[in-house]
């Protein structure tokens, strides 16, 4: 299965120079860029580990591709997402986020059930490879 | 001013019998409006014979302190502050029987956050006022000090975004169809199919509910199962509105624990429950962490003829008080009512934190929404996946774009029908971010999106010659001309 979080999941994957694309938009619109990694896609995973801090005040995309590269070296069998974020009023929330590597098998999720009273069912979702401990799932 | 206009000594004024509302105070054109004050704008065609002045002062009177004759107790009040206040009588640009009356009312004649309050006065008894032809509530400016009195939408649209882990795109959404015969079972069937797929949420119509073909219990156990099969089947957050719309609110709230119960992410409601259910509903929401989806079920008997009633820029504004996540707002391309720049209006309404004068839109005051939460705008109507252009430039990006035949419709089945949708949205986006000039460009870009997509490919063919064009009966007074220099 293919994990479709994020803005272009369902677009075929995109090269660098798209990626360069999308990150100058953000930086155009006055939002700082980082980049995230994780071995655990659960859908609320919220908190992927960071490859440093956004990078603010950061004027060209080529630096946020160039780290990118830089995170795939040790981390190219993970996910890695851009995220980018906007302190302005009314938003100071994250206005892009989008996948930009991920491994070469992804064995998706289980589903548990728990049927409880009331034929009501308590459902779980677990990734696959979260089985195995953290930095060795995917490889 | 001529002398029938000016206002009386209080010996020629509270003397009994009939006077002129005009000539007891509801008319005062020289009022400069306080901070404070609620403004209403109404759109007013007198009776034939009937001062428009007259007109404007009795929809003022009526709809704050006065009755059709003198009486002596007014003296016992403040009267002269409770009194709204007809201050601004304006020719409409295109109808010589209509005119806008602007109305001030005075702060303290409202209970603070109380819609039901606000609306008695402002659309009750004087909507039924004989010397009136016609009458439309057509906008209304609301003071902060006002605003803070209510909670707001109850998630709002950035944490709405954060909890469902989806950004940078307009939601996918889809009406179960038919809205109404599916059991429980086959129900569940088009949720699933559909947000596996690639929609982000489902609906329920507003009129499904609990009926003899489908009990409210089995349509919630279906939908979530059918909810969390699609989230393990794409690793994202997945949700679908069960209508909790009932007959008495304490039904409602039992069907709303239950599907809090069942770990949905969002539940609905129906304008037609009325003002102070969907506040009660709001705080529910807000206190439960829901995102609450209002269905604007009722809204066209009276938002939709220009002369009379209240207008939908109004009713959303009222609904961001009251504390409503989403709300349907029009499409502007797809087959129910929406001038353009009217549903600009209403979007604007919705999302901005302040919005300014914009005649063109519809817009007839500044609003300072004070932090109250966005509310985020549902277009859902005779919508599809060729449209994406035309859709994205119209409504923008904070928005759920809702395909129910455009889903459920596609020649390869549901499934197929919600990847080309989302495909479509993402080529999209990603080519507008891109620097493309995609409304123009917009065709050729699904043609290449759909060269890797079947789905799409066969989306846009079947539906490619789709279009709804009918003159709207809702557009603006005002449109913007070119000056000549």
């Amino acid at each position: 299965m293919r994990v479709t979080q994020g803005t272009f999941s369902f677009l075929p994957d995109f090269t660098d120079q798209q990626i360069h694309e999308q990150v100058q938009y953000c930086i155009d619109n006055g939002w700082a860029v980082s980049i995230e990694y994780t071995d655990d896609p659960h859908p609320r995973n919220t908190y992927w580990e960071m490859w440093g801090h956004p990078m603010f005040d950061n004027p060209d995309a080529a630096a946020v591709v160039y780290e990118l590269n830089e995170c795939r070296k040790v981390y190219g069998s993970y996910y890695i997402r851009i995220i980018a974020f906007d302190s302005s009023p009314g938003w100071e929330s994250i206005r892009l986020s989008f996948i930009v590597n991920r491994p070469a098998e992804e064995p998706g999720f289980k589903l548990s059930r728990t049927e409880v009273k009331g034929r009501n069912i308590q459902y779980s979702i677990t990734p696959y490879s979260s089985d195995k401990p953290q930095g060795s799932r995917y490889k | 001013m001529p002398d029938g206009d000016k206002k009386l000594d209080a010996k020629a004024r509270y003397s009994a019998g009939v006077l002129e509302y005009k000539k007891m105070g509801y008319w005062e054109p020289d009022y400069l409006p306080k901070d404070t004050d609620v403004i209403a704008l109404f759109r007013i065609t007198p009776q034939d014979g009937v001062d428009p002045i007259e007109a404007a002062a009795a929809v003022a009177g009526e709809s704050s302190t006065a009755t059709w004759t003198v009486v002596w107790t007014d003296r016992l009040t403040a009267c002269e502050k409770y009194r709204a206040k007809a201050y601004r009588v304006d020719p409409t640009p295109n109808n010589p029987n209509e005119y806008f009356a602007y109305i001030a009312y005075e702060l303290d004649l409202f209970e603070p956050g109380s819609i039901a309050n606000l609306t008695a006065s402002i659309i009750g008894n004087v909507f039924g006022f004989k010397p009136l032809k016609a009458l439309r509530l057509e906008d209304m400016r609301l003071p902060v000090a006002y605003v803070k009195t209510f909670q707001g939408p109850a998630t709002g649209i950035v944490v709405e975004r954060e909890r469902l882990n989806c950004y940078g795109r307009p939601l996918l959404g889809a009406t179960v169809k038919p809205k109404l015969g599916l059991s429980g079972r086959n129900y569940g069937r088009v949720v699933y199919e559909a947000l596996k797929g690639g929609l982000d949420f489902t609906k329920d119509d507003e009129n499904i509910n609990s009926q003899p073909f489908m009990h409210w219990r089995d349509r919630f156990l279906y939908c979530m199962e059918a909810v969390n099969r699609a989230s393990a089947a794409t690793g994202e957050v997945k949700g679908t509105y069960l209508n909790v719309t009932a007959g008495t609110m304490e039904e409602m709230y039992k069907r709303a624990e239950f599907a809090k119960e069942l770990g949905s992410v969002i539940i609905m409601i129906d304008l037609v429950i009325g003002y102070t259910a969907i506040q009660s509903m709001a705080k529910w929401a807000r206190d439960n962490d829901m995102i609450l989806h209002l269905h604007r079920a009722g809204h066209g008997t009276y938002t939709r003829q220009k002369s009379h009633g209240v207008s939908f820029r109004v009713i959303a504004k009222w609904m961001r008080l009251a504390g409503v996540d989403h709300i349907h707002a029009g499409t502007v391309v797809g087959k129910l009512e929406g001038d353009p720049a009217t549903t600009k209006g209403y979007y604007d309404i919705c999302r901005e934190e302040q919005n300014s004068v914009s005649l063109e839109t519809g817009v007839f005051f500044d609003q300072d929404w004070a932090s109250l939460n966005k509310v985020m705008p549902v277009a859902s109507g005779g919508i599809h996946a060729g449209q994406m252009h035309q859709l994205i430039h119209y409504l923008g990006e904070d928005v759920v774009l809702q395909f129910g035949g455009g889903t459920i419709g596609h020649p390869q089945g549901i499934a197929a029908g919600a990847t080309a949708n989302r495909v479509a949205l993402e080529a999209m986006v990603y080519a507008r971010n891109a620097g493309r000039d995609y409304l123009a460009e917009g065709p050729t870009i699904l043609a290449e999106a759909a060269k890797t997509c079947t789905p799409l490919r066969e989306a846009l063919d079947i539906w490619k010659d789709v279009t709804f064009d009918y003159a709207s009966t809702d557009a603006p007074d005002f449109v913007p001309t070119t000056s000549v220099s």
